[in-house]
């Protein structure tokens, strides 16, 4: 048969699929031009789990090979801000720190940060900087952020392992502070950073894979929250008319347990941690329910 | 059998041009003109439209000066059964990775809808994902998870996929210092040790040389042998006949045909027109041959020949003055190089003088060519034989498309001639036993 199919045929076949029985669950996968906003498929995520940790290896790995001091460079990065901050913040603009170790302040307060700025800014460009393999192959695009939290992570230990170092050291020497029950709320605050971190992040990727000067926006911007964050000074030490303004930031609660936990000394409050808590639920929820909507269709536009 | 991939009606919409208002300022901007019920501040005035306007909304579109859309695919309709392997054929632009990235879920469809029973791979390129820092140990666990498989997969396979890319040696190195051969090995012997029981190939044979080609052909067959079902799109037609028994032939975005293999190969082969020839001319001498076309023996005009077919060349020209004994001289060319040429330089029929309008053909008769395909040269030298009045072009492309059973080739690799040293000369083998086999490409078709 040589010849291409007649109108007559084409509408046979068309009928013959319109009305053939077909039953959904017979099929593993059915493409559709639009899913509903609430269509997840978390378990393909869980399916691809292998995926995820295979990229965390990959970030974490191509990172330093072929560099002297490999992940020492970890350590450095916090370390030099943190002496930068000691000598400006502290020393020359004699900014309080509510009486802790000037080191341990900035140290505590870097870290904490670190681990956020790093999440959103890496997550904000992952459609972007993958467009290439997305274009190519089918995995659950959420592996990409995800795995670049959990890389994150590694790297958070680290830089916590130098703020014990630190800590112990001035334990030793007996200066005063002391670690408070808050401790054991040190998990929920990891979760909380990595949430928060996640969830802005990907509503960045999200959008910038239409409008590109959202990048930019990011870059500078993480830079410039910092400084409403009790980073550099503590929330103890603004007056309160203005608090609102450190405390709208749902990072200020989290460093400031996270200080209290170690040291003994800052701003601790259920209600304040509670509304951060919401602040990171809802950020994420949205965030996934965003990505999931635009990464079905990225691929044309970005 | 059942259908494990049922297509229905699928289609998808492409945006030309820039998405508008690439800046979040431009798009505020329209939405507050929408807003005052303005005019979109981002059109174009009187903007050019799409070359396949497909409604009359695109007409009016055009007319406000919005973005330009065009339908990549519309209401594509087939249907895959457990074990086939289909082949998806058509020119460039006709929607052939459209539909293998929207199976692929890298992107959704506008309308329509597809339904898959089983687990799906795809290979619309080799080596993705690959990163050149890591080693290329690390990269076959990479790569694989990013095909889909799991670890312990991976990792049971992982001897055979080494020994099928020959790169045991460099298996720990960084991937960046491999040569691009061995990249493409690497990359393609990870796909090819994927279990799924769909696989989806888009033209990635057209990497490496041609020993690797086969062992890739050779591959794929055996995926389709054990039952799997295999989506395969490609612009080479002698692997697309070996390998496929169902074909679908996409024209501009829509279905042209659904049939076995062969009969939509040779009637897509038999569409394509022959090359437009650009224009040949020597100014200086005012010579120009401006139409060059192949003719089989029964003066059709085509660009598919059978073994064993005549081949026409005839040159139309116009010649401005008069030039003495001109030496025309065609070559016919494969990938392997020159397979044969009627040259006027070493046969001396040169035309006297060439002036005005004519014609001249040259007929090779019963071309003794495998299946491949094949391109034309020609030149035309002056009276001493030495100067070129008009030098060597590449003027017209043919291919011999054929099955060699059908010309009593009984060998196993037969399909595997298009990748052959392309000129059959009649030879016998007299073998140890006696008896004498007599092959040529000149035994009757049955």
């Amino acid at each position: 048969m040589n010849k291409p199919l007649s109108g007559d045929q084409l509408l046979k076949r068309k009928l013959a699929a319109a009305f053939a029985p077909t039953n959904d669950s017979d099929w593993t996968l059915i493409i559709r031009p639009k899913t509903g906003w609430f269509d997840l498929h978390l378990q393909d995520l869980w399916r691809y789990r292998d995926l995820v940790m295979l990229f965390v290896r990959r970030d974490f790995v191509s990172q330093y090979k072929q560099t002297i001091l490999g992940p020492l460079w970890f350590i450095i990065q916090p370390l030099l801000t943190t002496v930068t901050y000691t000598v400006i913040f502290g020393n020359i603009a004699q900014l309080s720190t509510d009486g802790l170790p000037k080191i341990l302040f900035y140290l505590s307060g870097v870290t904490a940060w670190n681990y956020f700025a790093d999440c959103l800014t890496k997550t904000s460009e992952t459609f972007v900087a993958n467009a290439n393999i997305f274009g190519k192959v089918y995995f659950p695009r959420l592996a990409v952020p995800v795995s670049i939290v959990l890389s994150n992570l590694i790297r958070f230990a680290i830089q916590l392992g130098l703020f014990l170092g630190f800590y112990f050291y001035f334990l030793a020497r007996g200066t005063a502070i002391r670690p408070t029950m808050a401790l054991w709320l040190m998990p929920l605050l990891v979760l909380l950073m990595a949430a928060l971190g996640l969830g802005s992040g990907i509503i960045v990727s999200s959008m910038t894979t239409r409008y590109r000067d959202l990048r930019y926006l990011v870059q500078f911007g993480v830079q410039l929250l910092m400084y409403s964050t009790p980073v550099i000074f503590p929330l103890s030490q603004l007056p309160d008319r203005y608090r609102w303004i450190m405390l709208s930031n749902p990072m200020t609660p989290v460093i400031e347990t996270f200080r209290y936990a170690f040291l003994g000394t800052g701003t601790f409050s259920w209600g304040y941690l509670g509304v951060s808590a919401a602040a990171s639920a809802v950020t994420l929820a949205v965030g996934i329910l965003l990505f999931n909507h635009v990464e079905k269709t990225f691929m044309d536009t970005v | 059998m059942s259908a494990v991939i049922q297509v229905d009606r699928l289609s998808k919409q492409y945006r030309l041009g820039q998405i508008a208002g690439r800046r979040l300022v431009d798009a505020v901007n329209r939405w507050l003109a929408k807003l005052r019920g303005q005019e979109d501040p981002l059109s174009k005035i009187g903007s050019v439209t799409a070359s396949r306007p497909s409604s009359s909304s695109d007409a009016s579109a055009r007319n406000r000066g919005q973005a330009q859309t065009i339908w990549a695919l519309k209401d594509v309709s087939f249907e895959v059964k457990q074990g086939e392997v289909l082949g998806i054929i058509g020119r460039n632009a006709a929607g052939k990775s459209t539909v293998l990235k929207i199976l692929s879920r890298v992107t959704a469809p506008t309308e329509g809808e597809a339904r898959i029973k089983g687990r799906i791979s795809s290979l619309l390129e080799v080596g993705t994902g690959f990163h050149p820092e890591l080693t290329g140990r690390e990269n076959i666990y990479l790569n694989g998870a990013i095909l889909g498989m799991t670890k312990s997969e991976i990792r049971g396979k992982f001897d055979q996929i080494v020994a099928f890319s020959e790169v045991e040696q460099f298996i720990d190195t960084p991937v960046k210092r491999y040569s691009s051969g061995m990249y493409v090995r690497l990359a393609f012997a990870i796909a090819a040790h994927l279990e799924p029981e769909i696989l989806i190939v888009d033209e990635v044979l057209a990497v490496g040389d041609s020993a690797f080609q086969q062992k890739c052909l050779g591959k794929m067959k055996d995926v389709a042998g054990e039952g799997r079902t295999i989506l395969f799109v490609s612009h080479n037609m002698e692997a697309v006949r070996r390998l496929c028994t169902r074909g679908v032939w996409l024209r501009e975005g829509v279905m042209h045909m659904d049939d076995a293999i062969d009969d939509v190969v040779d009637a897509y082969l038999d569409s394509i027109p022959q090359q437009p020839t650009a224009v040949l001319g020597n100014s200086g001498l005012g010579l120009t041959v401006f139409d060059i076309r192949l003719r089989n023996q029964s003066g059709v005009h085509c660009s598919t020949f059978r073994p064993g077919d005549d081949l026409i060349v005839e040159m139309s020209y116009e010649a401005n003055t008069s030039i003495a004994f001109p030496g025309f001289a065609i070559v016919v060319q494969s990938f392997k190089g020159s397979c044969f040429a009627a040259n006027m330089m070493l046969d001396g029929h040169q035309p006297a003088v060439l002036y005005g309008k004519g014609q001249i053909a040259c007929t090779f008769k019963s071309i003794p060519l495998l299946p491949q395909n094949y391109t034309v040269q020609l030149a035309i030298r002056a009276r001493n034989g030495k100067d070129l009045i008009i030098g060597y072009n590449d003027v017209a492309y043919f291919a011999v498309s054929g099955n060699l059973a059908e010309y009593g080739y009984k060998g196993g690799f037969i399909a595997l001639a298009a990748h052959s040293t392309p000129v059959v000369v009649p030879y016998q083998w007299r073998l140890p036993d006696g008896t004498v086999a007599s092959v040529s490409l000149n035994l009757p078709l049955t």
